[in-house]
């Protein structure tokens, strides 16, 4: 199957127009050197029955969280999905449009961009959001070199709490731009305000702080802010995790400069980790939007005075500006953006509060229930939102395996880097049966 | 505004959401996030048939590749199966959470691999990595490499050398990992002017990036004398796989001698661009340069497929997990279908579609260059521009007659440049009736210049004023 519809009279027919023979004289001018041979060496198409088959035979291969209980967070979080989204999201005017070059037939995509910028700015409580970034981590990375060029400085203090998969992403994209890494480390989970006035400088461009961070603490976001709003040009980046910002604090009320995050949690699956959603706003100011990566949605009017929406403030992008673009991001993820949009727009204040608050008192309920037990301890049970580190006195992932073999992934495995314990998460999918199930089998372990 | 925003459906107190209760003890969480509690936030209040209605109603005002042609030049806008779209709502390949152990997932990471396997075949390369999330990521991957690669060597070579014709990321890319970017000059065929690169390569050129065909859609005859050029130089010679759609089965970049590249999974392998992303740009390279491939790489040994982290020498990581794996899935499902002489297919007819359509339009439009094209063809506006009408308004009127506008203002060594890629799937009928279309719009330019120039009329929305836009800023309600 090939999709493709001309039948070989009309490709006769077309020929002829073009003054040809054969398809092949089309392509006389590639040498010989660099053809193909014959043909690809990939096997012959199959039908569609035969697809779905297969492709069903590879999912009975995989064991997904469908079939046993998770409390993997780390980055990715397996919140409710609402029916709503995937039903919005199929129909084909939204899934197979391209980037809204052309406005006046795209004004579906580009009333949900704004409509999706728009929230971003509410969750966040910053002045301008753009249209999506491929996902938190380039987010993130784009945020560091961004606030390089805005403050002119390229020192970075990167804290050890900000999730490891991040900081490798920033310090990828941070090798392009020939920054200065420096990287804290934590106690207790949190930062401690002393470390970052102690290796803040007027060279400083950024400093990095997660919110809630990668263990599911509470950085001291306020004494922190202070310390950098002392210094002139130094720039306060905050990693947010959205569906918490039902219930906690804009970062923009701690003096955030640019939010950024990963918005995956906001109506999209898991997808083994992408396609994800990165969002990035930054302060309403000028010298910021002028370094700001990404598309924008404006409002604007028609040759009639009628409202409509278009691509704008286009002169930071790489089609326009090439290599002095703020960015070299092209493609986005609008789609995801679009699933984001409708999730808030289903939830609705309440509703984003209540999920919130769920995982909040879930994780509680857990961890309390854990910390009772003997041998296992809670490591940050006086500051953690819905994810918390499980230490044990054996070795975390021998207590991981053996859970796995009774169908519960119990969380985060942190011999990943190099620390003895797991980050257990809860969100509200998980019930009482499913949470008193792990404790039950750690109890006997 | 044809359609209201959704906070303008609000009321206080609808619910378009039902959760469970919550079953467990509460917790004192104002006593303990004290002072990180929030109150202020204005997210709108919709039931869910509000919600369906509105979004419902903003989708009837857009258009995708399945409401007609779509002849975007560069952006492959083919058809999106849909059986692809199944394959990615399977939850057994879905439901799946990144870090989960790699036993749990050895289905997913076969087809992973099996789509590497494919896209390594097609290419010629030797080691593909799936991990950058667009075109632009995995130029910008390939970038690094580079750079790593000189860094290794302790060669100090800062310079990427771009042709004119190139897309904007190309140059963009470069700059974002730190190099200079010397552009140069095509030649009046429409391809690399060998004089100007033999003078722009020396001792501190890094890479030349080059689209095969280019953006005029002209096959660089002399790709490799061009390769040549370049590695003599010492430099390294990187494919940028936007236009793969034009030599797939018929060409490699691999056998051009090229280095590395990258593949647009959403263009080349149909999945959909969901009005601008996701998109995914797996990167391929000869062995030498897998070392510096980003962490993790996907492997196989003997019982299992697995991610690879012991990667001393990588660039390390562009992406939080594995990239674009929705994206990936809806690829393979597409080379599954199509098997290998279905690719070679799809090429054919995309350049005979595109050849049709120039060959049709190039009595009444300019075609700057007459050397042959593959699977899209530049016009230039310019004799309609003397008539009185830009190509912007020749665009504007396209859309009256519920069509999509080529690639316009793009590349820039065209004026009034109009990029035409039809892709693979349209037939007769439907370029028949976008070429008639673009007559008549002709016609009307000679007759009433006017009406093209106030166009579009009959879209939701007349020409929108861009300049108020981009003056006085309204970027969220």
């Amino acid at each position: 199957m090939d999709y493709i519809s001309n039948t070989a009279a009309e490709k006769d027919k077309m020929m002829q127009e073009i003054g040809i023979e054969a398809v092949e004289d089309l392509f006389q001018m590639i040498p010989e050197a660099v053809s193909a041979a014959d043909r690809l060496n990939i096997e012959a198409g199959i039908s569609e029955l035969e697809l779905m088959r297969r492709a069903q035979f590879q999912a009975g291969k995989n064991k997904s969280l469908d079939q046993q209980i998770s409390f993997l967070g780390a980055g990715a979080y397996d919140h409710y999905v609402p029916g709503i989204i995937d039903a919005l999201i199929s129909r084909s005017e939204f899934y197979t449009a391209y980037t809204p070059y052309q406005a006046e037939l795209s004004q579906g995509t580009l009333e949900a961009v704004y409509e999706y910028q728009s929230m971003v700015c509410d969750l966040t409580g910053m002045g301008i959001a753009n249209a999506s970034m491929l996902d938190g981590g380039s987010a993130a990375a784009e945020a560091v070199t961004m606030a390089a060029r805005i403050t002119g400085n390229s020192r970075v203090l990167l804290p050890d709490t900000v999730n490891p998969a991040y900081r490798e992403v920033i310090e990828t994209y941070g090798a392009g731009s020939e920054l200065e890494f420096v990287n804290l480390e934590s106690k207790q989970q949190i930062i401690d305000p002393a470390q970052i006035e102690k290796n803040i400088n007027d060279q400083t461009a950024v400093v990095v702080l997660q919110y809630p961070n990668f263990y599911g603490s509470l950085e001291k976001m306020e004494e922190i802010s202070k310390l950098i709003k002392n210094k002139k040009n130094t720039l306060l980046l905050v990693i947010a995790n959205p569906i918490l910002l039902g219930v906690l604090k804009a970062p923009a009320v701690f003096g955030a400069d640019i939010v950024v995050g990963e918005a995956q949690n906001l109506g999209n699956g898991l997808n083994y980790g992408g396609p994800n959603l990165g969002f990035m706003a930054c302060k309403d100011d000028r010298r910021m939007l002028r370094q700001l990566p990404g598309r924008i949605v404006g409002k604007t009017t028609d040759v009639d005075g009628k409202e409509g929406f278009v691509l704008t403030l286009q002169t930071r992008e790489q089609h326009i500006r090439r290599e002095k673009a703020t960015s070299n991001i092209c493609t986005n993820e609008a789609l995801n953006a679009l699933m984001a949009t409708i999730y808030l727009a289903a939830m609705g204040k309440e509703g984003l509060k209540e999920v919130g608050e769920q995982c909040y008192h879930k994780a509680h309920y857990l961890a309390k229930k854990i910390d009772g037990l003997s041998g296992f301890e809670v490591l940050n049970k006086d500051n953690f939102f819905n994810e918390f580190v499980l230490k044990t006195e054996k070795d975390s992932t021998v207590v991981f395996e053996k859970l796995l073999e009774e169908d519960i992934i119990a969380g985060y495995d942190l011999k990943n880097i190099g620390e003895n314990g797991i980050l257990v998460c809860t969100t509200e999918k998980r019930t009482k049966a499913e949470m008193d199930k792990l404790v039950e089998k750690l109890e006997v372990l | 505004m044809e359609e209201k925003l959704i906070k303008d459906y609000s009321s206080p107190g609808r619910k378009g959401y039902s959760l469970p209760p919550l079953e467990v003890e509460k917790s004192e969480l104002e006593k303990d996030l004290n002072g990180y509690l929030r109150e202020d936030l204005e997210l709108p209040e919709v039931s869910e048939v509000d919600a369906v209605r509105h979004y419902t109603a903003l989708s009837e005002m857009n258009y995708g590749v399945d409401s007609g042609i779509y002849p975007l030049g560069s952006c492959t806008m083919k058809y999106n199966p849909k059986r692809n779209e199944r394959v990615a709502r399977i939850a057994g390949l879905t439901n799946l959470h990144p870090y989960q152990p790699e036993k749990q997932l050895q289905g997913s990471l076969e087809i992973l691999y099996q789509l590497k396997l494919d896209l390594a075949e097609i290419s010629a390369m030797d080691e593909i990595t799936l991990q950058p999330a667009s075109g632009a990521h995995g130029e910008f991957v390939s970038l690094m490499i580079v750079k790593k690669y000189f860094e290794d060597r302790e060669e100090n070579r800062v310079k990427v050398i771009v042709p004119d014709s190139a897309h904007g990321t190309n140059p963009a890319s470069a700059a974002m990992a730190g190099f200079d970017v010397v552009e140069i000059a095509s030649n009046e065929r429409g391809m690399v002017d060998l004089e100007a690169l033999a003078e722009a390569l020396d001792e501190n050129t890094a890479a030349l990036m080059l689209t095969n065909p280019n953006t005029l859609g002209i096959f660089e005859e002399d790709i490799l004398k061009i390769t040549e050029m370049v590695h003599q130089a010492g430099g390294l010679v990187y494919y940028d796989g936007a236009n793969m759609n034009a030599i797939m089965g018929y060409a490699k970049p691999g056998l051009m001698d090229f280095d590395l590249m990258h593949f647009n999974l959403h263009k080349t392998f149909s999945t959909p661009h969901g009005g601008g992303g996701p998109g995914s740009g797996p990167v391929g390279v000869k062995d030498f340069l897998a070392p510096y491939l980003p962490r993790p790489l996907l492997k196989k040994d003997e019982k299992k497929y697995y991610w690879d982290y012991q990667r001393p020498k990588s660039i390390g990581k562009v992406h939080s997990f594995y990239g674009n794996y929705g994206v990936m899935l809806r690829a393979w499902a597409y080379i599954k279908t199509l098997g290998g002489s279905g690719l070679k297919k799809t090429t054919e007819n995309a350049v005979l579609n595109a050849n049709y359509l120039k060959a049709r339009l190039k009595k009444d439009f300019e075609l700057p260059y007459a050397a042959d094209s593959l699977h899209e063809f530049v016009l230039s506006g310019s004799r309609q521009k003397e008539e009185g009408v830009s190509t912007l308004q020749i665009a504007k009127r396209l859309l009256d007659y519920d069509q999509y506008a080529p690639t316009i203002y793009f590349p820039l060594v065209v004026k009034e440049a109009m990029m035409i890629e039809p892709t693979e799937t349209e037939n007769i009928g439907t370029l028949d009736h976008f070429v008639e279309t673009m007559l008549t719009i002709s016609r009307e330019i000679k007759k009433d210049p006017e009406l093209v120039n106030k166009a579009p009329h009959s879209t939701t929305v007349r020409k929108l004023d861009e300049t108020k836009a981009a003056r006085n800023p309204d970027l969220h309600w």
